[in-house]
């Protein structure tokens, strides 16, 4: 057909036709009226950004200036929901306007690739669901309870401000940026902009990076699920449970989508509370009380069955379930938390803020809180999602920033919520809950002792509370269950008790929690083990090229097992580590994902100095240069520092020096084999330090090479797909604004057959 | 006394729709709409011997194996 091949005018800035015959409907607000509605201020919308305004300022002075003997978690919630408004209003038009120039006559991918499954519009509100779904895990959960050690505010700050300046700038950018390539994914276009030696390192660093992720996210389960038989029990149900939705759609009903989902989630409460009837038993607890070692061999195993099998098997009803969970579980705790608002008895900026002894993860403020909190304020694995499915289901381009950009706004708020969760609870119950088992002994009376004399001004705990602490949640100790998950589980179930069921439901609660994050860990560990598989083969196809059909069973088992073994070994290294596991792997996880974070931003300012947009380059070049400086700092220091605590090499050094001088035991380590395994896995830990932040180096350097090259050629050059005519029209926002109410209206005037239609692939 | 009722069945009539849009919502987020979306693409193309229509089993089917050879990463 003509009309389509003349509307295609390939890579250019001219205006397309706002309408489209036979209607005359229009497929986006005149840009003019868009701008002319943007300046106007009227007396109620100068009146509302002045409430809001106030509120946050109010908010902001109440966490850090006012402080009493406590502080209420509401401060929390306003500050952060006023500061996102202001933020989404005013900084994400700014880069909407100057920086990408969003054009809704321009078809997206979903529309000029639409092929009813991959690419298919999709209502923003219902993809601002998914991509939530997607992008939000168990990231922004564990580590703001970790950062908490050193006081509420430091990480509130990061949160809140870092999410405006960077997290969610990368990922508006990143899926602008897909979107305009129709749908490429972040190595492609990092191989595109970068050349072969940025792309290169580009695409090992992700891999590496998955690695660890994986084995750290496993981690935190493995802790969570130690010594305890209900939660092993409920969690493990969990798998026959998934089997059975998956035969169920695949057999009986399928696509009912929704209905087992319920059913699912039914089950899951069953098998929560269940679980606690099986703890109570004998047998139950004979049977169910597993140790670290046991655990982590488990979910080893499970991780390598779990990504052979079919997805409709396994990963599809797991993945309906934790969406489910996730969005429903986030939801009632905001509720709780506006309803309960408990008072937050911790300081604003503890000592472990500047002394860098805290024994839950060790180091100063400056970097280690930056990248403690890694999702929640800038997480580079959103860059894969961002340039994964969502692109290829954007509407209508002006909608990205609702997506990309409101989407991790709505993270953060979540990660903000798992601080208050852990604010909430007894300082010194916190540290005896995060403080290694080599340094509390593992027993109440060891715990006690510890905190007690870390000296910390009103905490003062006793074995009472955690005794009744540990009978309240239904598990057989609370001491030293580090990861994050524990303490936050015993957050939600300190909040969710006074708002349904009491004391009494405290367990039932504590157990929801766990289930809640070992739901979508294990999803993330069985999506990410496929994904690696998938890149693992693609690179062993180079040289042996059967590896690159993906549906020769032999070469898929071979790149699984491969790839489990790799995070399986880091997993294995973690529980048997004797410092502790946690406090020394975690920063590890939290460097690996803001470099991929440095990585995605720097293929952003690439494209950015090759568009010749010079003058609004400092927007990504902020949280660039802000991300590469925490990491590389953070990085030199883990391989540089003399301080054993902090650097591997220095723990290295300092344990290989005691076994030559003929010690038993050092330090934590009782015993040589544990000292040996202590220089084993510094040395492992200090080596993927050193590959990380090299590949990351190469990548920004190909990078400023990159940009200044186009700052010298005056470069005007885009590597986007060619622009097509759009013929359909949507808001781009959760609401409508006017000028987009008047252009629904005379759309929403045509019958729905009349409407014009696309004319296919 | 009219106006109440009226009132009362204008509300009852409010809440119904409400209750359709969460419902749509809720059904979309989950993607249990991915058949109708690709049945209406599917009307929308010019008829193509080589696509036919798929039935609603054959289009699940179709759906997680193009996952099994397309994985997407969950994020952290």
């Amino acid at each position: 057909m003509g009309a389509k091949s003349s509307m295609s005018k390939g890579i250019s800035e001219e205006p397309q036709a706002l309408q489209r015959a036979p209607h005359d409907l229009a497929v986006a607000v005149d840009p003019d009226e868009l701008e002319a509605h943007d300046r106007k201020w009227t007396p109620m919308k100068i009146a509302i950004w002045a409430v809001i305004s106030l509120l946050g300022g109010l908010s902001w002075v109440m966490l850090a200036v006012v402080r009493g003997e406590t502080v209420n978690a509401i401060w929390f919630v306003f500050a952060a929901i006023c500061t996102y408004l202001i933020g989404y209003r005013f900084y994400s038009k700014y880069i909407e306007k100057h920086l990408l120039k969003p054009d809704d006559r321009r078809a997206t991918p979903a529309e000029y690739k639409a092929d009813g499954k991959d690419f298919a519009a999709t209502d923003r509100r219902v993809l601002f669901g998914h991509h939530f779904a997607a992008i939000a895990g168990a990231g922004p959960l564990v580590g703001p309870v970790l950062a908490a050690q050193m006081g509420f505010l430091p990480g509130t700050i990061w949160i809140i401000v870092g999410v405006v300046f960077a997290g969610a700038v990368q990922d508006y950018l990143v899926l602008y940026f897909s979107m305009r390539r129709g749908g490429r994914s972040l190595g492609q276009m990092a191989r595109d902009e970068l050349g072969v030696i940025g792309g290169t390192a580009a695409l090992i660093a992700t891999l590496v990076i998955m690695v660890i992720i994986v084995a750290i996210l496993a981690l935190v389960v493995t802790n969570a699920l130690a010594e305890s038989p209900w939660g092993v029990f409920s969690v493990g149900m969990t798998i026959p449970i998934a089997l059975f939705m998956g035969c169920y759609l695949r057999f009986f009903r399928p696509g009912k989508i929704t209905e087992i989902s319920i059913i699912g989630f039914v089950l899951l409460l069953a098998a929560i509370i269940g679980g606690g009837a099986v703890a109570g038993t004998e047998w139950g607890t004979a049977l169910f009380t597993l140790d670290k070692v046991t655990i982590a061999w488990g979910i080893i195993i499970y991780g390598f069955i779990a990504a052979i099998l079919p997805v409709w098997l396994l990963l599809a009803p797991r993945d309906y379930l934790s969406t489910f969970m996730k969005v429903g579980t986030i939801g009632m705790l905001a509720v709780a938390i506006i309803i309960i608002r408990p008072e937050i008895t911790a300081p604003a900026v503890s000592e472990f803020a500047t002394n860098g002894a805290g024994p839950v993860v060790s180091g100063n403020l400056f970097p280690f809180l930056f990248v403690t909190i890694a999702c929640g304020a800038l997480s580079g694995f959103h860059a894969l999602i961002a340039s994964g499915t969502t692109p290829k289901l954007i509407q209508k381009e002006r909608q990205t920033r609702f997506i990309g950009y409101g989407g991790m706004l709505m993270e953060s708020f979540v990660a903000i919520m798992a601080l208050v969760a852990a604010l909430s609870i007894d300082r010194g119950l916190y540290f005896a809950m995060n403080s290694p088992a080599a340094l509390t002994g593992g027993t109440i009376e060891g715990a006690v002792a510890f905190v007690n004399g870390l000296g910390m001004t009103g905490v003062n705990i006793n074995t009472e509370l955690l005794a009744q602490t540990a009978k309240d949640v239904g598990e057989a100790t609370v001491v030293s269950r580090t990861g994050g998950a524990p303490t936050l589980a015993v957050g939600l179930a300190h909040i969710m008790q006074q708002l349904v069921g009491g004391p009494a439901m405290m367990s039932f609660w504590y157990h929801f929690a766990i289930m809640f994050e070992a739901l979508f860990i294990l999803t993330a560990v069985d999506a990410g083990t496929r994904v690696a598989r998938f890149m693992m083969q693609d690179s062993l196809g180079n040289f042996f090229p059967k590896f690159k059909e993906t549906s020769w069973r032999p070469g898929a088992w071979v790149a699984t097992a491969i790839m489990v073994a790799a995070w399986g070994a880091v997993l294995i290294m973690g529980v048997t580590d004797p410092l502790g596991g946690i406090n020394t792997l975690f920063p590890l996880f939290g460097i690996a994902n803001q470099l991929l974070a440095a990585i995605a931003l720097a293929v952003c300012m690439a494209i950015i100095a090759k568009r010749g947009l010079f003058k609004y380059l400092w927007v990504v070049a902020l949280p660039l240069g802000f991300a590469s400086v925490i990491t590389i700092y953070a990085s030199f220091l883990k391989i540089f520092s003399t301080v054993p605590g902090i650097g591997y090499f220095a723990q290295n050094r300092a344990f290989s020096a005691a076994l030559a001088d003929g010690k038993t035991s050092f330090g934590t380590a009782p015993s040589v084999e544990a000292m040996e395994a202590v220089v084993r896995n510094t040395m492992v830990q200090g080596l993927l330090s050193i590959v990380f932040v090299v590949l990351t180096i190469i990548v920004i350097i190909t990078t400023i090479h990159a940009t200044i090259r186009a700052y010298r050629k005056h470069s005007n050059a885009t590597s986007e797909d060619a622009a097509v005519q759009s013929e359909i029209f949507a808001p781009a926002g959760f609401l409508l604004t006017p000028p987009e109410k008047i252009v629904q209206a005379q759309w929403d005037a045509v019958p729905v057959a009349k409407r014009p239609k696309k004319t296919g692939h | 006394m009219t106006v109440s009722v009226g009132g009362g069945a204008g509300f009852r009539l409010m809440l119904g729709e409400r209750a359709r849009r969460v419902r749509w919502w809720v059904r979309a987020l989950m993607g249990e709409d991915a058949y109708d979306k690709y049945v209406l693409h599917h009307e929308s193309c010019e008829t193509d011997a080589a696509h036919p229509l798929m039935t609603e089993r054959e289009f699940w089917r179709d759906q997680t194996d193009r996952q099994d050879k397309n994985p997407q990463g969950r994020c952290c």
